[in-house]
């Protein structure tokens, strides 16, 4: 690990120069402030202080055990199930504090969705799969079920592999179509951002492209904050990146720029593969 | 430098094998020892009662003749008995482990609570006809009626239905919670679409087997009061009643005046053997109907 190479570097420069440089500063859509958490007595997330932009793809890289799936999961409360942690902080959403009592986990899961690691459908058939969120957010009539079912398998570019086996059970696919199958269920619910927990880690080259060309084209419409162990997959896809050690962010801002130009030497070390 | 010596292990390794091929017949003979007994049983009781059961004998009424004697009293006794025991069971019994397992803060008193379950699960049948007795057949004023036999048979088999119920919730993987709470369910909408049918199967196969416990017991009727020597059928849950093994357990009693009541015995043990095997093909085919593979 401790060979000195511009492995990582080198495809972001090519791919992100050809980008307008003077685009506008995008509005954000996250903004924590001296965010810190503890799972019981060990400190898990020491100060973030991150603005993430919307409709952009912002990648979380780090080193195993450093906080990355922490702190996506407080963007939608889901540490919440963890019954021992305790959060300070603020986390903003569109102006409002999530982390405030009377924010309700729901409302806020509905406009943050979320796709996990692991490939986690319900042992249903694919279609009841993606009209789950729907379902549980009040929609009753078939036809729209219908409609939302097949416009998210589109968005998530798997309609064409599932059209003609919808009532089939999810557990029937393979683990690349379930992670696009989860991904076609978050989109159902229509969110506004969308949490990916190293969506790719558990798929073969082949799916990982689909799910990547997948997760470029839902930046359009969507806020996308991914956490990744695959840097080339950080700098192929994201538009800025943030680097968290032992709970903190040491560098934060555009993935051409961190990914050439480090201003830490612990991210130069890191992302020539030195540690971690 | 090598740790291992390959001539002591070949030396060795004749010996491993035998002592695994002797290990294998000892827990066949465990196996087996089992087995003896149940075929043992199982063949005296057919050889006295197979011939004394006929249609009279399932459809008739109780008679002090053994020539007209039959037991559909008994039998209709036991299944209502199971129809009280299955609507307790399964809703105090869901509602507990649901509560235990799913939302209740886990802490002491939690912990407290569930020993407590676990030690009940071992408390002596004898103790539940007693607890019956009282507060069913006494203080409630139900008297030994189906009703009275049906609630004390729940508070027995109570404890099995909730920790295994606790267990088939358990077995759930978080990760099927995590997606659905992630979509912005309720804990209550992800409870009921997502983690009950899931673990559904496993639930209804616990709680056969502890019916079929519940079945079978005969001490706590004895402490209620429930005769065996009784014409009428029971109609509804405040009839009196009898059930199968206490026209089990009468007519073994009985049979040092009357010699064939042992006959009778057998022939009922037959009757209620295909009872719990019935109950039982329905836990094992639920099972394998909606069992879910991760
Ligand atoms: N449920 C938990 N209870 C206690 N500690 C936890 C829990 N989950 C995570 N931690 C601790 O919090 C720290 C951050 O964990 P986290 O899962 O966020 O790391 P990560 O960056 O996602 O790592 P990886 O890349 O391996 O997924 C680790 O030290 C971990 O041991
Ligand atoms: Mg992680």
């Amino acid at each position: 690990m401790a060979v000195q190479t511009q492995l990582y570097a080198v495809p972001a420069i090519e791919k992100k120069e050809s980008k307008n440089k003077n685009e506008v500063e995008k509005e954000s859509i996250f903004e924590t402030k001296s965010l810190n958490l503890w799972y019981g007595e060990t400190q898990a997330l020491k100060n973030i202080d991150l603005k993430i932009p919307e409709k952009s793809i912002t990648a979380i890289i780090g080193p195993s055990g450093c906080g990355k799936s922490t702190f996506i999961k407080t963007l939608n409360r889901m540490v919440e199930l963890i019954p021992s942690v305790q959060t300070k902080g603020d986390i903003h959403y569109k102006g409002s504090n999530i982390l405030s009592k009377d924010y309700s986990a729901e409302a806020l899961r509905t406009d943050v969705g979320m796709v996990f690691q692991k490939p986690n459908p319900f042992p249903k058939s694919i279609y009841d799969n993606v009209a789950y969120g729907p379902r549980i957010h009040g929609i009753k009539k078939k036809s729209i079920l219908d409609d939302i079912v097949e416009k998210s398998l589109k968005d998530a570019f798997i309609w064409d592999e599932v059209k003609d086996r919808l009532k089939e059970n999810a557990f029937g696919l393979s683990g690349g179509q379930q992670q696009r199958l989860c991904i076609a269920r978050c989109l159902a619910i229509e969110p506004e951002v969308i949490l990916m927990d190293e969506p790719t880690s558990a798929l073969d080259p082949i799916s990982t492209t689909k799910v990547e060309e997948l997760i470029q084209s839902l930046k359009k419409q969507y806020s996308i904050v991914i956490v990744t162990h695959n840097m080339q997959q950080a700098a192929r896809i994201s538009d800025q990146t943030a680097f968290f050690l032992n709970g903190e962010v040491v560098e934060f801002g555009k993935t051409d720029e961190l990914f050439t130009e480090p201003k830490d030497s612990r991210t130069m070390d890191y992302i020539n593969g030195r540690f971690g | 430098m090598q740790y291992i010596d390959r001539l002591q292990v070949r030396k060795r390794i004749n010996f491993r094998l035998r002592l695994n091929s002797i290990l294998k017949y000892v827990f066949l003979g465990a196996t087996l020892s089992g087995l003896v007994v149940l075929a043992i049983l199982l063949i005296r009781t057919v050889s006295q009662g197979f011939a004394w059961i006929d249609w009279n004998f399932i459809t008739g009424h109780l008679s002090m003749d053994p020539e007209k004697a039959g037991i559909m009293g008994a039998i209709l006794g036991t299944f209502w008995l199971m129809l009280v025991v299955v609507f307790f069971t399964l809703f105090l019994g869901m509602g507990a482990a649901i509560y235990l397992e799913l939302y209740a803060k886990k802490g002491r008193i939690h912990s407290l609570i569930q020993t407590n379950i676990a030690n009940l699960a071992g408390v002596p049948s004898i103790v539940y006809g007693i607890l019956g007795l009282t507060v069913f057949v006494r203080l409630m004023d139900f008297g030994s009626t189906v009703l009275a036999g049906g609630l004390t048979l729940s508070l027995l088999v109570l404890p099995i239905v909730i920790v295994s119920s606790q267990e088939a919730l358990r077995a759930v993987p978080q990760t099927l919670g995590e997606a659905s709470y992630g979509l912005g369910a309720s804990k209550w909408q992800t409870i009921k679409s997502i983690i009950l049918p899931t673990a559904l199967p496993s639930i209804l196969t616990g709680s056969i087997l502890a019916l079929s416990r519940a079945i079978g017991e005969t001490a706590p009727l004895v402490v209620l009061g429930i005769p065996a020597l009784l014409i009428p059928f029971p109609g509804g849950f405040m009839d009196r009643f009898t059930a199968l093994p206490m026209q089990i357990y009468y007519w073994t009693l009985d049979a040092a005046l009357v010699e064939e009541y042992a006959n009778l015995a057998a022939a009922s043990i037959i009757i209620l053997l295909l009872m719990l095997f019935i109950l039982n093909s329905i836990a094992i085919y639920i099972r394998n109907k909606f069992q879910h593979r991760f």
